[in-house]
Parts: structure tokens; sequence; C-alpha cells
């Protein structure tokens, strides 16, 4: 492959330093690729696509006419993150996602960080997921979110910054494991020489999380996952989980609530259900409590949990703390429960319920990225400096009108990683990082994540149903990169 | 296991025979037109029309087609997606439901399916059509056999392959009873009678259609009389396209899924498998040609449609929820109410 021409413009490149000087962690697959020719490439590109489509790897697209399936682009150059600068960014993960929990229990509870005013009442009581249902409910072990997809990006200057928190039905892990087959696939002899961390145990980590649990300690519980059905577009992944875990995939109508106790309809009668892996977010689990028109969750769910007879994961309510407002807090909060400082930063945020901050946000629209507080996709969201005058007007009638739900941040130009692509050849194309938490007995997190990428050339927008792909995300077992094995590796580089 | 999945698995094993089945019927009957100069595409109507009749869809097609010739007929048991017994229907059926439960197949079964799937969806039924319609059809079957095959290879034998085989031995049971049947409909050519060389080149047909023209003629060489077709199709025990062979794993599967001894039954649907199972297999060819061979397949038929009823009583039909009784029955207010 030919990179002479690549250039890493202004932004963080992961691979290059300068446009010629591969990063170190970088320098083997630097070497092994400029051996492979174009041509070469391209079919193992091809091949991946193929593989995708051949075992159905593919998700949905919503208000598409032919209501079709579609690969989630992937792009075989990984994003490689070395084992020292993975440490730095668990750490701080599971500082942050402790903090969280222990959040959720005080705000469901005592709520004495709202009594001592380090959050505002009023934040939390126009908290669109705030769930006032759970108040007083007590979950197992106190652990409300249970897995977290934390999204984090990593501006010009090289640092790590948290985007947000995504603590209610996080997607993407199937992608992280199934585009860690395909670069197997794809590079079968330089792979295993990477100095890769795994990712495959990944199933067996979640399973111990959900039967850890369990009510009442159940040594032996029935665990389901709860989809919303195949029409729903991470279906795959739903379907991919469930068969990681040797466990049942069901849908709401496959279970029923009879004395607080949920069951499962089955060909020999009806079979009790302790957990519930749900990948529904709360108003659409329960008709009698939630959104009366759902169809798709289960009668009386929300009495059996509150019995404590049946555990949810996530627990009900922690969008609470995914709302944008409420992840201006989070540095707080950890402070606040923890006495520490944050390891991983916020992305600097400007509170358009706050009457300086409004102020400021209004007068520099042009350079900010407004987000309101609780879409996700990359939907409700304003690029300043890419928008229109005409966008920048409707922003601003909405952010007037409802201040609450928006927030502002300055545009971060994200890092880029080297990416193919038919018209463009290698260019830098923009990622982000969602490493997905699990939180059970202790917190753990597999070394490894889904790194999206924005395949349009200079796009920020990493989301699939926008344009965007992904890459396999490569964590190094040394922190000074793989092992530098002097001839071998001279004979290996030659060969991917 | 799941009442939802089973029913997958189910429809799974139905409709993977049945596109098997439907692929060699129209590659069979395609052959027979040939072995016929008399048949121009007029002279064929009736031929095709009987094809129809087997399938069970004469006026659908009517209702997009004027005349049955090879061609519509071909395009529409193949590429019709608006008929769901066609084979692109079908295909799509069994990869839908096999993508529904994609977690409790093996790998291997469900990529056997998608690939089934992508290869139909990227045809064009015309460039088939003029090409070779042969191959395209000797494809098909070659993915079906490969998807039958992973999964007696790589599929745990408990109640969900029990479903499948159970949806696929009641197809095959349908298929070849209505294929016999397809005789009854078959006309002769004018100049030719029963047992003259185009009613012996009709059984032939039949034979093929069946998959069954070699086992056929090892117990009866070079001997293609409609009555041993007959009794062949229906009564061989050991050939697995008869009715008796058929009759006889179902009854196996269904007993299996309850753990009920052979010669009992513990649920209506077993009853009735096990009663027919046993009168087809004390049937001879002598009663078959008393009673006429249409008859006495209308017979065999309602009582395969009485199985596939009770089946879905015993074990499939998810009683029906009343949402609103539901969430009246356990909403919080009604709780509170009644403190």
């Amino acid at each position: 492959m030919d990179f002479t021409r690549y250039s890493v413009e202004n932004y963080f490149d992961e691979m290059f330093v300068g446009s010629a000087e591969p990063r170190s962690h970088y320098r083997r697959l630097f070497e092994a690729l400029q051996q492979l020719s174009e041509e070469e490439y391209q079919a193992k590109q091809r091949a991946v696509d193929h593989a995708f489509l051949r075992q159905g790897i593919t998700f949905t697209v919503y208000h598409d006419q032919e209501g079709t399936e579609r690969i989630f682009p992937f792009d075989l150059i990984p994003r490689i993150i070395p084992g020292r600068e993975w440490n730095h960014l668990e750490e701080g993960l599971i500082q942050r996602v402790t903090a969280l929990n222990l959040f959720l229990k005080d705000l469901y509870h005592e709520q004495k960080i709202l009594k001592d005013g380090v959050i505002p009442h009023h934040v939390v009581d126009s908290a669109e997921h705030f769930r006032p249902e759970m108040q007083g409910v007590k979950v197992p072990h106190d652990i409300y979110v249970h897995i977290c997809g934390t999204d984090l990006i990593r501006g010009a200057d090289g640092d790590y910054y948290v985007l947000e928190d995504n603590a209610r039905c996080p997607s993407g892990v199937s992608y992280m494991l199934e585009n860690r087959q395909a670069i197997k696939r794809a590079f079968p002899r330089l792979f295993p020489r990477a100095g890769v961390a795994p990712v495959a145990n990944y199933g067996d980590e979640l399973l111990r999380v959900l039967r850890h649990i369990a009510p009442n300690g159940n040594p032996d519980p029935t665990v389901v996952i709860l989809t919303p059905g195949p029409y729903n577009s991470a279906y795959f992944e739903h379907c991919f989980l469930a068969r990681q875990m040797g466990i049942e995939i069901v849908e709401g109508r496959d279970l029923i609530v009879q004395d607080d106790r949920v069951y499962m309809r089955t060909t020999q009668g009806l079979q009790r259900v302790h957990v519930i892996y749900r990948r529904l977010n709360d108003d659409f689990i329960d008709p009698c409590v939630f959104r009366r028109d759902s169809v798709l969750g289960v009668p009386g769910l929300m009495r059996a949990y509150q019995a404590g007879h049946v555990a949810l994961a996530n627990a009900v309510g922690t969008g609470a703390c995914d709302d944008k407002v409420m992840y201006y807090y989070v540095p707080r909060m950890i402070k606040y429960y923890l006495d520490q400082d944050p390891i991983l930063h916020n992305v600097e945020t400007y509170l358009a319920g706050e009457e300086d901050d409004r102020r400021f946000i209004l007068e520099n629209l042009d350079k900010l990225v407004v987000k309101s507080a609780n879409e996700a996709g990359g939907y409700g969201m304003l690029m300043g400096p890419k928008a229109s005058k005409e966008e920048i007007a409707e922003f601003r009638d909405k952010i007037v009108a409802d201040p609450r739900n928006f927030i502002a941040q300055p545009m971060i130009s994200l890092s880029r990683v080297p990416t193919w692509s038919r018209e463009h050849g290698v260019a830098g194309r923009h990622v982000d990082l969602r490493p997905f938490v699990l939180f059970g007995d202790k917190p753990r997190i597999v070394p490894g994540g889904l790194t999206r990428v924005a395949l349009r050339p200079g796009s920020m927008v990493v989301n699939s149903s926008q344009g965007g792909g992904s890459k396999d995300t490569w964590v190094l077992r040394e922190d000074e990169g793989p092992i530098d094995d002097g001839a071998a590796t001279q004979q290996q580089s030659q060969s991917l | 296991m799941l009442s939802r999945v089973a029913d997958s698995l189910y429809w799974i094993g139905r409709y993977i025979e049945r596109v098997e089945n439907t692929a060699r019927l129209l590659e069979v009957n395609l052959q027979l037109m040939l072995d016929f100069d008399a048949f121009d595409d007029v002279g064929s109507e009736p031929n095709w029309q009987a094809v129809l009749q087997t399938t069970l869809c004469v006026g659908a097609f009517y209702e997009r087609h004027e005349t049955a010739d090879s061609q519509t007929v071909t395009d529409f048991l193949t590429f019709d997606r608006s008929n769901p017994t066609s084979i692109i229907g079908s295909i799509h059926a069994a990869r839908e439901n096999a993508r529904m439960i994609r977690d409790q197949i093996t790998e291997e079964m469900w990529e056997a399916i998608n690939e089934l799937y992508h290869f139909v969806r990227e045809q064009n039924a015309e460039a088939v059509w003029h090409d070779d319609v042969y191959t395209f059809f000797r494809r098909i079957k070659g993915f079906v056999y490969r998807m039958q095959g992973l999964t007696n290879s790589t599929y745990v034998r408990k109640e969900g392959y029990k479903f499948m085989q159970l949806g696929q031995f009641l197809e095959r049971a349908d298929q070849t009873t209505r294929i016999l049947d397809l005789k009854t409909y078959l006309p002769l050519p004018e100049t030719q009678s029963v047992g003259g060389v185009a009613d012996g080149a009709g059984w032939v047909a039949v034979l093929k259609a069946t998959s069954a023209l070699d086992a056929y003629l090892h117990v009866y060489p070079a001997d293609v009389q409609g009555s041993q077709v007959a009794e062949f199709l229906v009564l061989a025990p050991d050939f697995p396209r008869s009715v008796r062979f058929c009759l006889r794993q179902i009854d196996k599967s269904l007993r299996s899924l309850s753990g009920t001894d052979e010669g009992f039954f513990s649920n209506p649907v077993e009853k009735t498998a096990g009663r027919l199972r046993a009168e087809v297999a004390y049937t001879t060819r002598e009663e078959i040609e008393e009673e006429g061979l249409h008859s006495f397949v209308d017979r065999v038929q309602r009582s395969l449609n009485d199985i596939n009823n009770e089946i879905y009583e015993a074990y499939l039909a998810l009683p029906q929820i009343d949402l609103e009784a539901e969430i009246a029955r356990l909403s919080p207010e009604k709780e509170l109410a009644q403190r």
C-alpha cells in the first residue's frame, strides 16, 4: 500500500507522527501494509465484506424503503492502543462507572448529593429519563449500570476525553468481537505476532455479571436476553450475545408475569426467569408503568422487579445519568463520592440552562457543537463550524425555547486513523472509541472496544446510521508495543 | 424451548423441504415436456395445470397469468415473491425464521440458509430462463442438501432438531402424496392410452420428481407401472420419501418430544400420527386400488393437516395474551385501589 501521499494535516494521527514516521506501536503493521499491493489489500477487503454478508452480520436501516440489511462497513487498518495508554483508560473508566453507580444509588434513595447542593435539584427533576418508580427500590448489590459503553474521543492534543456515558443499552460489542474474527482471517500471519490482547472472553464476563445479580443470590439462575425483535437494528447483536452466552433470547410476548414472578412460555409450559439482560429502553419494558402503547414489553415486569423477584441489567432509571446535562456533573460526582480527581476528563461543556453559559452559547453558535440532552445516534445535533445560517438560526430558536435540553461543547477535532477507500486510497478518517465496562462483583473491561470511523472525507460523525464504519481495536499487551525480535521481525513483516 | 422458537424451527424444516420439492417438480416437468414434441406450448397447458394443482395454487396463478406454459409456471413457482409457495418465497420465509432464532441454530446451518437466500436474490429470472434453468435448479437443490446435511451433522439432537424433523417429514409426506396425485391430473395425449408410452413416461416423471427412480428400479427392474409406482411411494418401508417412511419419522419425533413409548400416545397429535402410521403400514396395494389412489391420497392429506394443527395445539400455539387485560390486571393503580 502506498502511504507516500498520506498526510496527517492538522490532526492527531493514531498511526503517524508527521506524515511519514509511524508511531512505534504501529511500526510493524506499517511495514507489513507497505509490502502489500493495492490489489492484495482490496482482495482482503472484499473477502471480509463477503464474509460479513454470508454470516449475516448486518444491521437494519430505518426509514429505508427497501427495509434492507446492510453490513456495517469495516476497515481493515486497525486502531492500535499501547498497553500503557490502555491502563490509563481502564483506570479512568472504572473510576467513572463506579461513581455513576454510587450516584444512581444515592439518587434513588437518600439524594445526599442534591441535599449537599453538588447537583442542583432542578437538573434531576427535569431529566427525561429519571424514573420516580425506582425511588426506594433496592437493586441487587446496589449495581445499576452493569454494562456501560462509554464513548471516548481524542483531541488534537492527543488527550482522551469522555464524550458520553451510554449507561442505558449500549450496543456495538458484537462488532468488537466480529471485527476481531475478521482481522484474524485477513492477517493470519501478522496477527498472532502482533501482541494483541484477546477480547473473546467478553461473553463469559457478561454472563458472570448477569449471574451475579440473580435475586436472592440464586446460584443457578435462568438468564435471558430481552430483545425488541428481529426488526430492531441491533437484532443481530442480541442473537450474537445470546449465542455467546448460551442463553435464551426472548421477546416481550414470550414472557408473562404471574404472582410478581416472570416466566417464559415454552413448549413444556411456563419456566421461571430470574435475570433479564434487556435491550429495550425503560419506556418500552412495561406498558403498565411506562408507555402504554408498547407491545414490545411485558405487562407487570416492573412489579416483579420492584418486588425483587427478577433482576434487570441495566437497572431501570440509569438514563438519568445518560442525560447530557447530567454528564456535566460527572466530574463532581467522582469528587463527591470517591474524593478523587477524574482520571478521564469531560469535554468542556456549557449548559444552556445556566444564564451565563446560555449567553456564551448563543453568541458562539457558529463555533460550537450543540447537542440536545437526550438524543443519540448523532441526531439532534448542530455542528456550528459546518452549519448553514438557517441551521444556526433554527437551533437558536430551539435553545431559547427549551434551554434545559441543550448543551454546547467546543468543536473537537477527533483523532484520525488511516482508512482505505476505493475513491481516495489511504487517507486519514476521524475515529472515536467505545470500550465496554462490565460491572459485577467488580468492574472489568475487556481490553478493546468498538472504534467507529467517519468514512466520509472530513466528517466527524461516526454513527452507523450516518455513514460511519468500524475498525478493529488492538490493545497491545506490552507497554512498548510489539516485541521486537530482530531478524524474525524482518521476515515476518514481509507478509500479513 | 420457547414455543415461538419451536414454531420457527418447524417452519424452517418445512420451507427448506418445500424448496427442494418444488425445484425438483419443475425440473422434472420441464424435462418431460422435452420428451413429447406433440406438446407445443398450447398442448402443454393441461400438463402445467396439473403442476399447479399439485402445488395448490391454480387460482393465484390465473390471477396473474393468462396461460400456463413452461415459462409462466416456472416463473410463478420460482421467482414470484407474491406467491408464498414459490421457491423464492419459501427461501425468504425460511431465512427470516432462521434470522429470528439465529441463536438457536448452528453457525453452519445459518450460513447455509443465508447463502441460499443471497444466491436466489442475485438471480435474474429472465437470465436464468434463457441461460440454463437446469443448472439453476440443481444449485438450489444443492444448497438445500447442504443445509439438511449440516443440520444432521452439526445440530444437537434435542427438542429443536425434533421440531425441524417434524416439519421436514410432514412436508415431505405431503409433497409425495401431492406428486402421486399429479398423475391424476396429468392428461394423456389423444393418441395414447393408459399403459401406453406417454403413460409410462408420466410415471417415470413421478418417480423422478420424488427422487425415487433408482430405488424403484431396484425393486421392479425395468417395469414402470402405475400401480407399482403408487405402491412404492406409499408403502415402501425403507425408501426415505415414501409416505410410510415419513409417517414413521413423524411418529418417532412426536413421541420422543414427550418421552412416550412406541404404541402409546400422550396427546391428540401423537394419537393421530400413530394411527395414520399404523393404517398406512397395514394397507396393501390392492386396498389402495380398490379405494382409488386419489381418494386414498386425499384421506392421508387430511390426516397430515390434522397432525399439523394438533402440533400447534400441543406445542407451538401461544395462548393469545390480551394485552389490555394484562395491563389492567397488573397495573400499580389497581393494587393501590385494592389496598
